[in-house]
Order: C-alpha cells, then sequence, then structure tokens
C-alpha cells in the first residue's frame, strides 16, 4: 500500500474533535476491558495450567504451566466428546422454537376479545425464570409420581422417566427449554408482524395470492429482521442451557446429559472438580464455537449496514 | 421518671464499655463452620462450656451455609484464614494439607493422648505420618429397613447380625414378587451408590481392597474387581428403577411407604425416615451382610474434622480449644446433641436410641478397618468417575465392559504406573 498523500495527513493535535469520542467511549471501554477482555485474556492464560484453585499461605499461585496438556486430554476425553454432541443436539433442536414461535404468532396476531389475555399468557413461561421452568419439567418427568410417566404409564403399562434413561435424557431439557424458548420468539414475531405493511399485503391479495405462498413470498421477507434477531437469541440460548442442566439432572444420568457449559462449572467449581486449567480450556473451547456465530452475526450487520 | 431513664442509659453506657473491655482483654479464637442449626446449637453450647472452663479467651464462631463452605473455604484460608476451619478426614483435605494452609497438630495429637483415644481415626487424620486434623463426629453407614414391608412381603426379619448375603437375595426374590423393591436407592447426585458399591466390594475383597482401589493401586479389569461387580450385578435386578432421576430423599419416603424394604445408607437418614412418620417399631438397622467368608467386618464412617489453619494468629488457644474438641465429655454432649456418634473410644452414646447403639456397636467391633466413604477415600476426579461409572452400571449391567475400560483409562491417566 503507497502512503498517503502528506495533505490529508497533518501532525495529529489534540483538539476537540479527535477527543471527544474516546472521552465518551472510555467509560464503556475501561468496563469492557476489566470485564471482558481481561477475564477472556485470564481464562486463556489459564487453560495452560494443571491448578486447584488454591493459593497457598503466602498468596502464590501454585498451578503448574502443562502448556497443551489440558487441550490434548479433551481430545481424548468421552465426557467432553459427550458434551459437544449435546450442544449440537440443543442448537438443531433448539431451532424448532423459530416456526413454533412464528406459527403461534401468527395464530395470535387478530383481533378478537380479550386477544391481550391470551398474548400474555402464551408469552407467561419466557417470564418465569428457568430455575422454575427446570423445576417444573424435573417434576413432570418424576418417576411414580410425574404427569409425564404417569401418562406413559397408562398409554404402555411401563412409565417411562426420561431423567433417568441416558438417551432421552437431552430431548426431556432441551424440550422444557424450547417451553420459554418458543414464547420469546413469538413475541419477536408478533412485534414484527405490527410492522407489516398492509399495502403489500393488499397489492398480493388482489394479485390471487393466499395461505402459504402468501406467508412465504410476501409475510415473510418483511420479517427478515425479527427471523434475524429469533436466531441469534436461539443460538445464544441453546449454547449458554446451564441452568436447565444443573437443576433438571447434575449432568447425569453418568454424565449423559453434559453440555459444555455445565462440564466446564464441573471441572472447575463443582464438588468433585477444582481443575481449574482443565475448566478454562472447556471455556476457551465453548468461546471458540460462539465465536463462529458471533462472528456470522457481525459480519452480517456489517453488510447490511454498508449496503444501504 | 426522666431521670431513672437517665441512669438507664448511664449504666447501659457503663456496662457497654465494661464488656467490651472485658473483650479485648480476652484472647480471641476463631473458628469457620458449616453448621446446620441442630449442630450449631451443639457447636454453641460447646464453646459455652470450653469459654466456662477458659474464662480467659473468647472463641468467635462464624458459621457458613453448608454448600456455601466449601467454596468460601478455598478463599478464606489464603485471604482472611481464622484459627480453625471446619473439613473433612482423608482425601478430602489433602489438597489444603498440600497447599500448606492447614497446619501439622502432631502435637496436640501427641500431648492429649488422642492416638489412644481416638484410635478409629488415626489414619484419616494423618497425611505423610502427621496429623492435621481432629475429628469429633462421625456416623455409620449400614441397611435400614421397612419391617412393615418384610411383612408386607411374608420375608422373615433380620436377626440380630443381620443376615447372610444368600439369604439377602432370597428375600430380595421375595420382595420383588410382592412389588416391593428391595434395595432402593436415589442416585441423582451420584453419591448414594457409592455407598452400595463399597459395601459390596469391602464384603467381597475386604478394606485393604478398597483403599487400593481407591488410591489408583488396583486394576479395574482385575479379577478382584471384577469378582465385585459380579455381586454387585447379583444386587442390580432388585434396586429401585429410575433410581438415577431421584434424589436420597425421594428413596426414603419410598422406604418409609412401604414400597421399597431395604436402603443402604448414613445415619443422617433416620431423621428423615422419622419425619416421614417412621418409628422405632419398624425401622430397623443391620449390617451390611458377608460376602466371602472369613474377611474382617469393615465398616463406612464419614469423619468430620476441625483444623488449625496456617495463617492462624492465635495457634496456641486455638490447640486448647482443639484437645477439647477432642475430649471425651465435649464428644459425648456434642453428639449426643446431634445424633451422631463420637470419634473418642472413651466418649459415651444415647443408650435410648437403637440406632446410635447399633452403630456404636457395628464400628467398635469392624476389626476390618473404618471407611471414610469412596468419596473420600479417592481423589475428588476419580472418585467422581468411578461413581459414574456405578450409576451406569446399575442402570446399563450389560455395559460392564466398557464402564471397566473407562475407568481404567482413567486411572492410568491419573496414577501413571
Amino acid at each position: 500500500m503507497t502512503t498517503a498523500s502528506p495533505t490529508y495527513r497533518r501532525p495529529r493535535k489534540f483538539n476537540q474533535r479527535a477527543i471527544a469520542p474516546w472521552l465518551f467511549l472510555a467509560p464503556g471501554l475501561f468496563m469492557f476491558t476489566i470485564y471482558v477482555l481481561w477475564p477472556i485474556v485470564q481464562s486463556i492464560t489459564l487453560s495452560f495450567y494443571d491448578w486447584n484453585g488454591l493459593y497457598n499461605k503466602d498468596g502464590q499461585f501454585t498451578g503448574t504451566f502443562v502448556g497443551m496438556g489440558n487441550y490434548a486430554e479433551l481430545v481424548s476425553d468421552p465426557a467432553f466428546e459427550t458434551s459437544l454432541w449435546n450442544n449440537l443436539k440443543w442448537l438443531v433442536l433448539y431451532m424448532a422454537a423459530l416456526p413454533l414461535g412464528l406459527f403461534i404468532a401468527i395464530f395470535l396476531n387478530q383481533t378478537v376479545t380479550g386477544i391481550r389475555l391470551y398474548k400474555s399468557l402464551f408469552f407467561f413461561p419466557f417470564v418465569i425464570s428457568q430455575v422454575v421452568v427446570g423445576l417444573i419439567f424435573a417434576w413432570f418427568y418424576a418417576p411414580n409420581f410425574g404427569l409425564f410417566y404417569l401418562l406413559t404409564q397408562s398409554i404402555t403399562g411401563q412409565g417411562t422417566a426420561i431423567l433417568a434413561d441416558p438417551d432421552l435424557v437431552t430431548y426431556g431439557i432441551i424440550a422444557a427449554g424450547l417451553w420459554p424458548q418458543i414464547a420469546y420468539v413469538m413475541i419477536l414475531y408478533l412485534t414484527g408482524l405490527n410492522n407489516v405493511a398492509p399495502d403489500q399485503i393488499e397489492a398480493a391479495r388482489l394479485d390471487g395470492a393466499k395461505g402459504l405462498k402468501m406467508l412465504w413470498y410476501v409475510v415473510l421477507p418483511q420479517l427478515r429482521p425479527a427471523t434475524f434477531i429469533a436466531v441469534i437469541v436461539t443460538v445464544i440460548g441453546a449454547l449458554r442451557s446451564f441452568d436447565l442442566v444443573s437443576i433438571m439432572t447434575n449432568g447425569g444420568p453418568f454424565g449423559s446429559s453434559r453440555v459444555l457449559s455445565y462440564y466446564m462449572f464441573e471441572m472447575a467449581l463443582g464438588e468433585y472438580g477444582f481443575r481449574m486449567g482443565y475448566g478454562a480450556a472447556i471455556a476457551v473451547v465453548l468461546f471458540a464455537i460462539m465465536m463462529v456465530f458471533i462472528t456470522g452475526f457481525i459480519w452480517k450487520m456489517w453488510r447490511d449496514e454498508t449496503e444501504r | 421518671m426522666v431521670r431513672f431513664a437517665k441512669g438507664t442509659i448511664a449504666l447501659s453506657a457503663a456496662l457497654l464499655m465494661a464488656t467490651s473491655a472485658l473483650a479485648q482483654d480476652k484472647r480471641v479464637v476463631t473458628w469457620n463452620a458449616d453448621y446446620d442449626p441442630i449442630p450449631l446449637a451443639a457447636a454453641e453450647a460447646l464453646i459455652a462450656d470450653f469459654e466456662a472452663a477458659n474464662p480467659e479467651i473468647d472463641v468467635q464462631l462464624n458459621n457458613f451455609d453448608h454448600e456455601a463452605y466449601k467454596n468460601a473455604i478455598r478463599n478464606f484460608l489464603t485471604a482472611d484464614p481464622p484459627d480453625l476451619a471446619n473439613w473433612y478426614a482423608a482425601n478430602r483435605m489433602r489438597p489444603f494439607v498440600e497447599a500448606g494452609l492447614f497446619a501439622d497438630i502432631s502435637d496436640v495429637w501427641a500431648d492429649n493422648g488422642l492416638t489412644d483415644a481416638l484410635a478409629s481415626s488415626v489414619l484419616s487424620s494423618t497425611i505423610d505420618g502427621k496429623q492435621y486434623a481432629v475429628p469429633y463426629t462421625y456416623y455409620q453407614w449400614g441397611i435400614y429397613y421397612n419391617r412393615d414391608a418384610y411383612k408386607a412381603a411374608g420375608v422373615d426379619l433380620p436377626g440380630e447380625g443381620g443376615v447372610s448375603w444368600d439369604q439377602f437375595l432370597q428375600n430380595c426374590e421375595k420382595f420383588k414378587a410382592a412389588g416391593i423393591d428391595c434395595v432402593t436407592t436415589g442416585s441423582s447426585a451420584l453419591w448414594p451408590v457409592a455407598g452400595i458399591f463399597d459395601y459390596v466390594s469391602m464384603r467381597t475383597n475386604g478394606y485393604q481392597f478398597h483403599s487400593d482401589l481407591a488410591a489408583g493401586k488396583i486394576s479395574w479389569t482385575s479379577p478382584e474387581a471384577r469378582a465385585v461387580f459380579e455381586n454387585f450385578g447379583k444386587l442390580q435386578p432388585y434396586v429401585t428403577a429410575n433410581h438415577a432421576a431421584i434424589d436420597w430423599q425421594d428413596a426414603a419416603a419410598l422406604l418409609v411407604q412401604g414400597k421399597a424394604a431395604n436402603y443402604v445408607m448414613g445415619n443422617f437418614a433416620v431423621g428423615v425416615f422419622k419425619e416421614g412418620g417412621m418409628t422405632n417399631d419398624n425401622l430397623g438397622f443391620m449390617v451390611f451382610p458377608e460376602i466371602t467368608a472369613g474377611i474382617a467386618r469393615s465398616e463406612e464412617a464419614p469423619t468430620d474434622t476441625v483444623h488449625l489453619t496456617s495463617g492462624a494468629k492465635n495457634p496456641d488457644d486455638a490447640k486448647k480449644l482443639l484437645a477439647f474438641i477432642a475430649s471425651a465429655d465435649a464428644q459425648t454432649k456434642w453428639n449426643g446433641a446431634v445424633g451422631q456418634l463420637p470419634t473418642n473410644k472413651n466418649a459415651s452414646v444415647d443408650a435410648a436410641d437403637p440406632f446410635l447403639t447399633a452403630g456404636f456397636q457395628a464400628l467398635s467391633t469392624a476389626t476390618g478397618g473404618i471407611a471414610q466413604f469412596w468419596d473420600r477415600d479417592a481423589d475428588a476426579e476419580y472418585a467422581k468417575a468411578g461413581m459414574e461409572g456405578f450409576q451406569q452400571f446399575l442402570v446399563q449391567p450389560d455395559q460392564l465392559e466398557a464402564i471397566l475400560e473407562r475407568l481404567e483409562q482413567t486411572r492410568l491417566r491419573l496414577y501413571p504406573q
């Protein structure tokens, strides 16, 4: 690259225009550095150590440097593999929240008496805490007295305890997670539907479009911003699926419902863990996976803005 | 009236100054603990007794929530160490000992003749030949059974010394026919299955095997380990289905309701059984049946301990308190209030409590040894891998080879040969 012409590159002066943006950014940047960037650097550094979280009485760090040792161990760790697969199941199945949320939103997008009440009832699961959702579903699935267990018992004669079955447990938890997630996506689409231009609908109707065609060619394109946000929150929701796993199964039975975020917690802070370095290595992997999505989203937003 | 009020204020101010002056004269011992309400009251009574005997010392107990304590101790030992801290014996205290955070208190043991008085806990309090803990309470494990369930299934009640292994399995068959779970457990938190496994393991191969297995010295594919899983497998069909999804308290409900007959548990569960409506009349206790004839009987009895920290500001008085906690009188009183067993052999237990009496009897005649429990005898990571294996075996017994293979890999990684 050639150097810019000297007429544009005057020696920098600390004038108001150069300083002001940085002054305004400073508090945010300061917080971001301390609470986001610095911990990321620390986590990555820690992932090269074997450390049980203790300092000795003089306050000295007791860890030992193991290089890529933690990552080498991750590769051959069956529990890590299970967590990774489960994360993938979460990612794929969580996407079901989009069509289901859209369906409910379209269903509720009408004017009948009391529609506000129905809307708020459908939105209700998103308002309650994930912990409560987890508890409700844990009881729903509970062997011996859970509604689902009794239901399967009356149909098949043999009750199914989802949370005790290593093959079904992850799907059981994902179903619990979908309940509030669908409500979230629904509310996003409901606001989106408010902004659909009535004249375009009219025009399409005059041209004879109706039903699925109307939805696919006229309504959905106008809902693109809502869809974009819904995809983002669903992906993030799937990747940070920690609370439900922790509340409903503690990762069990024998670790079959672990996901990366829970495995990280288990290794670093769980009762039998306190392997800070190994936990940090899992966190770094999870961060790398999230970065793939985050980069994608940022790239798309940036492209949308520059095209305008 | 006004004058009187003024007088009161002056008097109370004077009193306040007097007490604070008094407190300043006293030497302070700080003690961080994680007691639930009942043990907390017992500990406060213990402190009151100690302060009465040592008026110049003021013990300040700082109580934490039980679960929060597990994380808190990792911070306060470095950042702001108290003089004394509660923790657990055996491998559980090893990380703190190795980081130099718990102080060597071999002198307290030597000066007070504790090696003799606390004989059953010497091993679990010792690391590399030095003592780092004062054990003050433990509780027995064993089989708690519901007499009503035995009657409902038409099974003879176990006698004084329990039943034989063959008899136990035959009983299980009868319970199964009657639609009652022979052995119940709730393993969603993993550790309850370790209790069953430990007993099968110790009854099959003895205490030393349990200890070596927990220390990673024995291969999971060895014939001895396979023998344990073979016996474990005999029990497997009779264990409550879906135990992996329920907590130990939920399984306790099954025993109380008579839907299950036996429960391999620790004595702390008696309170839960009784809250559920069981009484000394229909709740029974027996030791786990003998499997391999002639092996000295060993029992599980996890021990709770108090430790002197390396950063203690007043170690001399803290050691006095430790010696007091180890004494027979203090242990008799503390354990009597809490309903557990004293570790001091000269202490006594409440004769009116059949479970404590039976437990004291079972432990004092356990010539094979006292195990701490799988997750305290084994290193944390190894313990967890083991417990997941035990739980998986109880759910999928056909996966035995895969489980043993995985456990063996874990062992070779953690304990390179």
